[in-house]
Formats: C-alpha cells, structure tokens, sequence
C-alpha cells in the first residue's frame, strides 16, 4: 500500500462508507435501545434513560423492596475445586484425633456397619461441607447436629482432611455387582433428570458430590426420599431436590442398591 | 506459477487426512445416538469424540485449507514466487503440532470440553495450547500473504490487485481479527484456570469473547468457497466474472460486517442486554449484502458461460452448461446448499424467531449444511481443480469425482434436513442419549434414523474423495498450463484506491468491533460477581 495515495477524507469511498455504516449503527441503536424497550406491550421501562439502561445490560434491582429471605437456613459452603487440596500430615492427625468420636457410627477405618455414611477416602470438600451445614443448621439431624456444634472452623477442616486421606476399603454391605440401571446411567431427560453416575460416580465426578460406592442403600434411599419431600435442602441450588421429587419409588430404590453393591472406585480399577 | 508445491500439497494433505479421520468420528456419532443402535450408556465417548470431531473441523482442517489456497493464490494470481517460504513451513509446523497436542488430551478423556469450551467446564491445558498454537500458524500464513502482497504493490505500482489475491487477504485479515475474541479467552481465562493459576472464571464474559469468533469465523472458513466460486468456477466452464467490482464490494463487505455481529449466537445469555442483541441482529441481516452481490455476479458469469457455449433463450443457456464438469456439478450443489441454509440463517439471525429455535438441533442442522455442505463441498472443487497442477499428474476419474460430489450432497440433505425438523421439533443439540421410546420424543425417531444414514453417505463420500486424491498422486505424469485464475467480462484499467487495499476497511471493522462489542466486554469484566467456580474434566476421578 506504499505506493498509492493514503486514504483522506477527501477520498467519496472513505467519506459515504463510513456514513453508510454509522447511519445503520445509529438507527439500529435508536431502535434496539431507545423505541423497542418502550413500545413493546410488556415494556417495563419507566423513562428513556431506564430503556437505554434496560438494553444496555445494566443489572438493577427490579424493586426497592427487600429480596424474600427464606424461611430456613441455607448453606453457607461455597466450593471450589482446588478447595481443601494438599492437607499437611499435621492437619490429618488432628483429624484422626477428632475422628474418635464419629468412630462409633462411622467406623473406625471411615466404613460404616450402622448404616450411617462411609467416610473413607470420601472427596475432603464433601466432608466439610456437610461439617459446616449440620453446624450453621442448614441441614439438621438429631444425631450429627450436636457433634457439628462445638466444631471449629479448623477443626472440620481437619476431619475433612483425615477422612479423605483414609485408603477406600470394600464397604461392610455389598454383594455380588448390580448391573447399571437407566436412572444411573441415563438419567431420565424428559423428567430433566440427569443420571445419578454423572457426579456421584459410574460416568463422572463432580466438585460438591460423594462419590457412592458401597454407601448404604438405606441411607442413600432415606436421603433421597428427604429431597424428594424438602426435609433436607442443603443442596447448592436445589439440584438434588428437584431431582429426587421428580424420581419414582422404583427409581430410588434401584439407585440406592446398584450404588450400595459397588466396590469403591479404587477397588474397581485395582481389580480391572 | 506453482514454485511452492510440496508446501501446499503439504497443507492440503494434512487437511484432506484430519478430515477423514474427524468425517467417521461424525458418522459413529450420528449413529449412536440414533434409534438405529442401542445406546451405548457412557456419555463420556460420545462427547470425547464429538470435542475431537469439532476441534478437527472447525479449527484445524479449514485453517489448513485456506493457508495452502491462500499460498497457492499467491504465487499463481501474482505471479511471483511466495516470499517468507520458511516461515510457511513454521506456520505448517505449529498448525500440526497445535493440533497433535490439543487433540491427544481429548483422546485421553481430559479435554471433553466441546470444540466451542464450554467454560466454567475446564479441560487440560494442552487442549488449549494446542489450539492457541493452530491459531499462532494461521498467523504466520496472514502476516505472509500481507508481506507478500505489499511486495507485488511495491513492483507494480498503480495496477489492480488480481482478484483472487483481493479476496484471499481480505480473508486473512478477517481471521486475524475474528481470531482475537477466542485468544483473548484463552489467555486471559482459559489456560489460567487449566493451569490452576485460579479456580473460578467469568463464564459470561468467556462466551462474549467467543462469540467474538464463533460467528466470523464461518466467514473465514467460506472464503476460499467464495473466491473459488468468483475464480474457479467461471474459467473452469469457460466464461469470464460478470465484474470485477461486484467481487470487490463482496468481499470487503464481508470484511467489515462478517465480525461485529456474532452476539446473535448468545440470544439466550441474559448477561448481554437486549439493545446490544437488538444491534448484533441488524449487522447479522447485513450479511445478506455480500451474499446476494455474489448469488448474482456468479448467476450472472455462469449465465454469460453459458450463452457462449450456444445456450439460448431464458434457461437454454443452463442446459448448455457443461454439467459433466465436476467443478460445475459442486457449483451447483454448493449453491442449492447454500440456499436453503442462508434461508434457516434468517431464523437463527432474528432476535425473536431464534428462541423456538435456540439450542435446537436446528442449529446443528444449519451449520453442518452451510458449512460441511455449501463450503467443504467448494474445497473438493478446488483440490480437484488445484491437484493436477500440484502434483503434474492429471485427475482422470472425472465419473468417480462427479459420484463423490452427488453423494456429498444428497448425503448433507439427508442428513440436514432432518436435523432441522427434529430441532424444530424441539430437540435439544449437545445430548448424547435420547429415550425415543417415550412418546414425546417418538416423532423423532424416523428423522433421526434418516439423518444417521445420510451421515453414512457423507462417510463413503469422504472416502471417495480421498480415494480419487490417492489415485491422482499415482497417476502418470502429464504437461500441465500454468495455474490461473478466472478473469472479468471488462478487466479494471484502475480501481479506486479504496477497493485496491484493506485500510478502510479494516479501520471499519475494527470500529465496528468496539462500538458493538465494546461495553458488553468492558461492563462484563468489570462487573463483580461473575466468577464462578470451574468444573475440571475429570478432576475428582
């Protein structure tokens, strides 16, 4: 381009293509920003200003009013997934230490004959997350709730750390394998039902969910039915919820029994 | 001139190869998720295959093709051998290394992330820097085709740039630039988060930035179908280009408009206000220009080929057109596709018409007709055109490349066509298993079915082309004329100084960039509370 004259606004080409473009650029933005939000039906701007505020994106509260706080506690466990990573060997034994009270339902190697949860080897921030919600309330039961009270901060961190440094044993319970069901696998999309396996174990892990190998099949059904009816509600976002209410009895119970006759998963590829 | 064969044969070998593989990746998709198989009951494979299959076709196998086109055009439109020959094999090398690293993570389960990233979903970082270092090749090819053209300025002051090579470097500023949305994310959120240099990422903000490319570079991938529609076709029947300046208006206009509008594609983002939506669906209709100026110019060369061929009256004039001709065949069929696709464009455009639309198969239907239809049917021309002046062996199965062509294309409708009606049925894109047992997604299942076969069809066409590729290396050597381009009814004495070089129009584009995406952008990253955690691939197993 050294060799030609540079372009100057002299130059007809240069001078009605940027009027072209700006005069389309204005008009639409007239139109998307300043007519539509008002003369739609349902327009909810009130001015001018609160249009072009509206279509520029600009989040406002919708009223002055209060948001409607609701009526139980919700969880304050926010979790990432570099949460609670690398716990020092100090940490662990001060877990070990505290462990010695949840021995008596939990195990003492972290597995479970009282149908309570296996603990072993369990994802250190699922751990402390149920920790922290038995302790603010967010999720209640008559036997954890008291044990969660005098907890400190550090120190469920600590629990957290030593339960998922335990070796995953076999659970007490299991049989022989069940074969994978469809609400396992498949989830059931019309129902908006993702598939149990997808975060808990048989496709994917996710950050936030137990892995369920050789849980309980009583307890993973009880736990499942305190979704479905709202006796439970610290899930992040009301994911389990609205899963567990749209699940049939037969559902639950073929989850809850494919899930407790697994092998835990670093016994299932030790063996593969 | 061809002085720079292997160097395209390179680029076009490596396409045309990742093509094939990415081709049966797509078929085995199509069918499992079908009716016509039981489902396979991992998601996992599905979508392992479906993140190697986009990561092929979207970012690796064009980008080839227009780097080897593009050096091709080059030498052959300016009549000088390629300056920079070295950095090509750079930019050849970074393109395949790019691609080995970023795929190996995919095969291994640790990139399913969807070639689109999907973020807060986060892969493993190889799968990012692979794709970066494609990017960074494509890069090398547009700094080479600018040196190159400045150098043929320098030598021929005050003459008209050769249309091919207009159009080729209009091309490669447009991916300059459409690239730099996707870079962004992927420096500045992306390959942080996969490195663990952070662990929460502004996902709205990620998708704006994407959509910054995911719609330009549709245009990037169509412009070598452009110029071969332009230069191609019009020689290879024998007529000239109906003028030389509709092309021109063409191919800047794509230039300014094809990139500021790529918010169409997160209508459903409620973190982009509706005004800047409202904006994007105007430059989106604009598109219309350079693709009805080009609808028209080529009817119009074809038309005059034609008529020189003996062809009278108001369609005599189609039946003298040399049909058996394999670059008129794909013409033919790359505008029928082309048609019907830019027809379901106008819905996926439309603020309103989008949402019965929007995350529908529709889309996937729409972008594998466009794209995999009207413009991949267009790089079978040009490799047939362009083989036998690369490799000095002549393409003699002229009936096997007119097959190829037919099932390519019957094979894209029956595939498509289906694909749309299902998504208008309102079937969601991106799910691995569908239960077409139930009753409401019943009426989905024949369309399914139908559309798997024509994936099949697409599969042996593939394979054909390939076959006729491979037969052609093997032929007998032959003389062949120098490569050229075809040339206007009235070829320009002068053009003006604004359609003979890109500096307008870039200045446009990039104007247009920061009005329309500027305070989405700047308002999305500055806002607090977008941050939300990543979910690793594969990070708790």
């Amino acid at each position: 381009m050294s060799q030609e004259a540079p372009l100057s606004l002299r130059d007809p080409w240069v001078v009605r293509s940027i009027a072209v473009v700006a005069a389309i650029f204005v008009a639409s933005v007239i139109l998307g920003f300043m007519v539509f939000p008002l003369v739609q039906p349902n327009a909810q701007a009130s001015s001018l200003w609160d249009a072009i505020c509206s279509a520029a994106g600009i989040v406002r509260a919708p009223t002055s009013e209060k948001p409607i706080e609701p009526q139980f506690t919700v969880s304050p466990a926010v979790l990432t997934s570099d949460m609670l990573h690398g716990a020092d060997a100090e940490s662990i034994g001060r877990g070990a230490t505290l462990a010695h009270q949840c021995a008596i339902c939990h195990g003492p190697t972290g597995v479970s004959r009282a149908d309570s949860p296996n603990l072993a080897g369990q994802y250190a921030t699922v751990i402390y997350k149920e920790l922290k919600d038995f302790q603010t309330g967010a999720r209640v039961n008559a036997v954890m709730s008291p044990f969660a009270l005098g907890l400190s901060e550090q120190d469920m961190v600590d629990l957290a750390s030593y339960y998922a440094y335990l070796p995953r044993l076999p659970a007490y319970h299991p049989g022989a394998p069940l074969p994978l069901p469809r609400i396992v696998i498949n989830g059931a999309p019309l129902r908006g039902i993702a598939p149990c396996g997808a975060c808990h174990g048989a496709l994917d892990n996710k950050v936030g969910s137990p892995w369920l190998e050789g849980q309980s099949a009583v307890y993973v059904k009880s736990q499942l039915e305190a979704f479905a009816s709202n006796d439970r509600r610290n899930d992040i976002s009301e994911q389990m919820r609205n899963i567990a209410r749209r699940m049939t009895p037969q559902e639950i119970e073929e989850a809850a029994q494919y899930y407790a006759s697994q092998p835990s998963p670093d016994v299932r590829s030790e063996a593969h | 001139m061809l002085n720079s064969r292997r160097l395209i044969l390179a680029h076009l070998w490596l396409a045309f190869g990742v093509f094939g593989v990415a081709i049966v990746l797509g078929a085995w998709q199509m069918l499992i998720r079908s009716p016509l198989r039981a489902w396979i009951s991992d998601p996992e494979w599905y979508y392992r295959s479906l993140t190697a299959h986009g990561t092929i076709m979207g970012y690796v196998f064009p980008t080839l093709v227009a780097m080897g086109f593009g050096y091709a055009i080059t030498e052959s439109s300016l009549g000088q051998p390629l300056i920079g020959r070295r950095w090509a094999w750079v930019g050849f090398a970074l393109v395949l290394v790019g691609a080995v690293t970023a795929i190996a993570p995919v095969s291994l389960g640790r990139a399913t992330v969807l070639y689109t990233f999907y973020p807060p979903l986060i892969g493993s970082p190889f799968y990012y820097i692979g794709v970066v270092l494609v990017v960074v090749g494509s890069w090398i090819w547009v700094a080479l085709m600018a040196i190159n053209l400045r150098a043929w300025k320098k030598a021929n002051p005050g003459l008209p740039v050769p249309l091919a090579m207009f159009a080729n470097v209009a091309g490669s500023y447009l991916w300059a630039w459409t690239a730099v949305g996707a870079a962004l994310e992927l420096l500045f959120q992306l390959i942080p988060v996969a490195l663990g240099l952070s662990s929460t990422i502004n996902a709205g903000l990620a998708r704006v930035l994407f959509s910054w490319t995911l719609h330009a570079i549709v245009y990037f991938w169509l412009i070598p179908t452009y110029i071969a529609y332009y230069t191609i076709l019009p020689r290879a029947i024998g007529g000239k280009i109906y003028s030389d300046l509709m092309m021109r208006l063409a191919f800047i206009t794509f230039l300014v408009v094809a990139m500021p509008i790529g918010i169409h594609h997160v209508f459903g983002d409620p973190q982009v206000g509706a005004g800047f939506k409202f904006v994007h669906s105007t430059f989106t209709a604009l598109v219309a220009i350079p693709t009805l100026i080009t609808v028209f110019t080529i009817c119009a060369s074809v038309e005059i080929a034609g008529r020189l061929r003996g062809g009278r009256g108001l369609f005599g004039w189609l039946a003298a057109l040399p049909w058996n001709n394999p670059i008129m065949l794909a013409s033919a069929f790359s505008f029928v596709m082309l048609g019907f696709g830019g027809a379901g464009g106008l819905i996926n455009m439309s603020y309103q018409l989008d949402a019965t639309i929007h995350n529908t198969q529709w889309v996937t239907g729409h972008f594998h007709l466009i794209y995999g239809g009207a413009i991949v049917i267009m790089y079978f021309a040009i490799a047939y055109d362009l083989w036998p002046h690369l490799t000095g062996r002549a393409l003699t199965d002229l009936r096997l490349m007119r097959l190829q062509l037919w099932l390519w294309f019957v094979g894209m409708v029956v595939t498509t066509f289906p694909w749309h009606w299902v998504g208008i049925l309102g079937m969601p894109r991106r799910m691995a298993y569908f239960d077409y047992g139930d009753p409401a997604l019943a009426s989905d299942a024949l369309p399914v079915a139908l559309s798997a076969i024509g994936g099949f069809i697409l599969l042996a066409s593939g394979i054909l082309f390939l076959a006729v590729l491979v037969r052609g290396q093997r032929a007998p050597v032959v003389e062949t004329e120098p490569y050229r381009f075809a040339t206007a009814v009235h070829p320009p004495v002068a053009v003006p100084a604004a359609l003979n070089g890109f500096g307008l129009w870039i200045a446009l584009m990039v104007g247009l960039t920061i009005t329309n995406y500027g305070y989405p952008i700047v308002q999305l990253a500055l806002r607090p509370g977008g941050a939300v955690p990543a979910v690793y691939i594969g990070a708790q197993r």
